[in-house]
């Protein structure tokens, strides 16, 4: 399995990373490299073997369905790089 | 009295219990440290002015006898744990700025325990990295040096500034968070103890997520009774992360007696790799030995799927990572892009993103949605759990047969040198991990503790790798593993 140019562009695109043309065939090779290694796992035979889901055997806790938190919406925005009338602001998403 | 900051919990503890000294001493000692160790850059947001609002405050708690464990002791904290009103940022540009509105459960466990924050310590970006050189903040330089070389050294990674600044005496001890070895391999590359504890002894809440099922907070200290002490501060239940164990938290501390007598300690052969440092191999036959004359029983066993445990990790880490990595879209924290005219919500992201992202951090991300992407989800990431269940069932396996404890090198090398991994592909930088990772997929508590030294004059350690749940033993074993080394040796102060 090897990566091109194309499938590199295809990747950062999917990860909303900008990557500049001229960048992509050596991130190509990077991935090649990277996933070259990743291929020794093929040797391995898992037949019958459950995907790990929890490394300690235990279920999910539950617990009532109720308002522990919140009326913090000050403190939410405090971080926001554009923050207005008590909304997150970004560019226009629908004309 | 002078030289405050080189004593270990332990110590200062004690004088702060028998009135022989004050947190506020302790703290101005540590801070004045700190003011002279700019060269390390291990301390990256001081905090000089909370610490001896927090020192006064650990001090009336003492003198009313309410002191519990870490009262009045100054630390260190990782960037990666987000602390109320002081900047976290991971060491990313992605996170500039960024001061959370809340404190993680660990480090609020540590502040409920009456510790002092000194400040946050320097780390790789989003943890990713096992030399401190992909940090916004610029590398983190380990105190110890070749003898008659003057080249800087990395400290390791990721809790490289942790590491940095308890081996040069600037806190009493800090955290740590590892994923694949990075309160370990640090650890070991500057000459002090390290533990991870089981996955689900710490709370990851509030701390910055990096593979969220292999993460694990723990600490960095002089001794490994700081490390019992800390720990116990440290861990417990945690409604806020469902994979936090609801269990009692033992007495660390008391377990520690030194009588492994009858201990079965584990070697495992798939460890010895090949083209390993002859001294490497002599630290742990020297170890093997110390913990036999100790009256462990000592025997040989197999991991047989230890080899793809690497290429496993770098599977499920990345994965992991680019799901984490998916809030940072420069809307509600951090960085943003600045935009040109006419761009729309997608260019917004990936030019945040781009800017924001250190190039490992790129390359993990995606990496991670590659394998994730469709068609590749089968191929790549559930062939890795299934190769993780294996890793997990030969653990297993070994401790059925009665086994305590396994133990192991450390790493593979001593410390290297800043940039001389520079041209190296990324696969090199990984093989740091060979030895720790295989404890994060399994979920296992792991320590490293410093035995010995290289020719050039350099910390090595080994590693103790513990049954679930059982850190109280495998400190204890780890006791008698220290007191047995005898490991003293200090870097000589340049900075």
């Amino acid at each position: 399995m090897s990566i091109d140019k194309d499938t590199a562009a295809r990747v950062a695109k999917l990860a909303r990373i900008k990557v500049e043309e001229d960048a992509l065939p050596a991130l190509a090779e990077e991935f090649n490299t990277i996933l070259g290694f990743i291929e020794q796992l093929n040797e391995v035979d898992v037949d019958g073997v459950e995907p790990m889901t929890s490394v300690t055997p235990q279920k999910l806790k539950r617990r009532v369905d109720e308002v522990t938190d919140g009326d913090q919406q000050d403190k939410a925005l405090s971080n926001a790089p554009d923050a207005r009338e008590g909304f997150f602001a970004v560019p226009k998403v629908v004309e | 009295m002078s030289d405050l900051n080189k004593l270990t919990l332990a110590e200062a503890r004690d004088k702060l219990r028998a009135k022989d000294v004050t947190s506020v001493e302790l703290t101005e000692a540590c801070l004045k440290e700190i003011e002279g160790a700019g060269a390390l850059n291990a301390f990256v947001h001081n905090t000089p002015e909370l610490a001896l609002e927090q020192a006064k405050a650990a001090d009336a708690r003492l003198a009313e006898g309410d002191a519990p464990a870490m009262c009045g002791l100054p630390i260190g904290i990782k960037d990666l744990f987000c602390t109320k009103g002081v900047p976290s940022q991971a060491a990313s540009r992605i996170l500039e700025g960024f001061v959370p509105e809340y404190e993680s459960t660990v480090s609020q466990n540590l502040l409920d325990a009456g510790s002092v924050m000194l400040g946050k310590l320097n780390m790789d970006e989003f943890a990713m990295g096992s030399s401190n050189e992909t940090s916004v903040y610029g590398n983190a330089v380990n105190p110890w040096r070749r003898e008659g070389d003057t080249a800087e050294l990395t400290p390791g990674g990721s809790s490289g500034g942790s590491a940095s600044a308890v081996a040069a005496d600037l806190c009493l001890a800090a955290t740590g968070t590892d994923t694949g070895g990075s309160i370990r391999q640090p650890a070991a590359f500057t000459g002090i103890t390290g533990i991870k504890p089981t996955y689900g002894r710490c709370s990851r809440w509030g701390v910055v997520a990096f593979a969220s099922s292999l993460d694990q907070a723990g600490p960095m200290t002089k001794s490994v009774r700081d490390a019992a002490i800390m720990l116990e501060a440290m861990c417990g239940h945690d409604p806020k992360d469902s994979t936090s164990m609801d269990l009692a938290v033992p007495n660390f501390e008391a377990m520690l007696t030194g009588d492994i007598k009858g201990k079965k300690i584990g070697i495992p052969k798939e460890y010895r790799m090949d083209g390993m440092p002859a001294e490497i191999e002599k630290l742990w036959e020297d170890g093997t030995a110390m913990l036999k004359a100790a009256g462990a029983e000592i025997v040989d066993i197999s991991l047989p799927h230890t080899k793809y445990a690497l290429p496993g990790y770098y599977v499920i880490a990345p994965a992991e990572a680019s799901s984490n990595l998916a809030r940072y879209d420069g809307v509600r924290y951090g960085h943003r892009a600045t935009l040109d005219a006419g761009d729309g919500i997608t260019e917004m992201y990936e030019k945040t993103r781009a800017e924001g992202f250190g190039s490992e951090v790129q390359r993990r991300v995606m990496v991670g949605t590659y394998v994730l992407s469709a068609g590749f989800y089968d191929a790549y990431y559930n062939r890795a759990r299934r190769v993780r269940a294996l890793i997990k069932k030969d653990f297993d396996d070994v401790y059925a047969t009665g086994v305590d404890a396994i133990l192991t090198p450390a790493t593979p090398s001593a410390a290297f040198g800043l940039g001389e991994m520079n041209d190296a592909d990324p696969v090199k930088m990984y093989l740091n991990d060979v030895f720790t990772v295989t404890v994060n997929l399994a979920g296992l508590p792991g320590i490293t503790v410093p035995t010995g030294t290289d020719s050039q004059g350099l910390p090595l350690g080994l590693q103790l790798i513990g049954r679930p749940w059982e850190e109280g033993d495998l400190l204890n074993t780890a006791y008698a593993l220290e007191s047995a080394a005898g490991f003293v040796a200090k870097p000589g102060k340049w900075w």
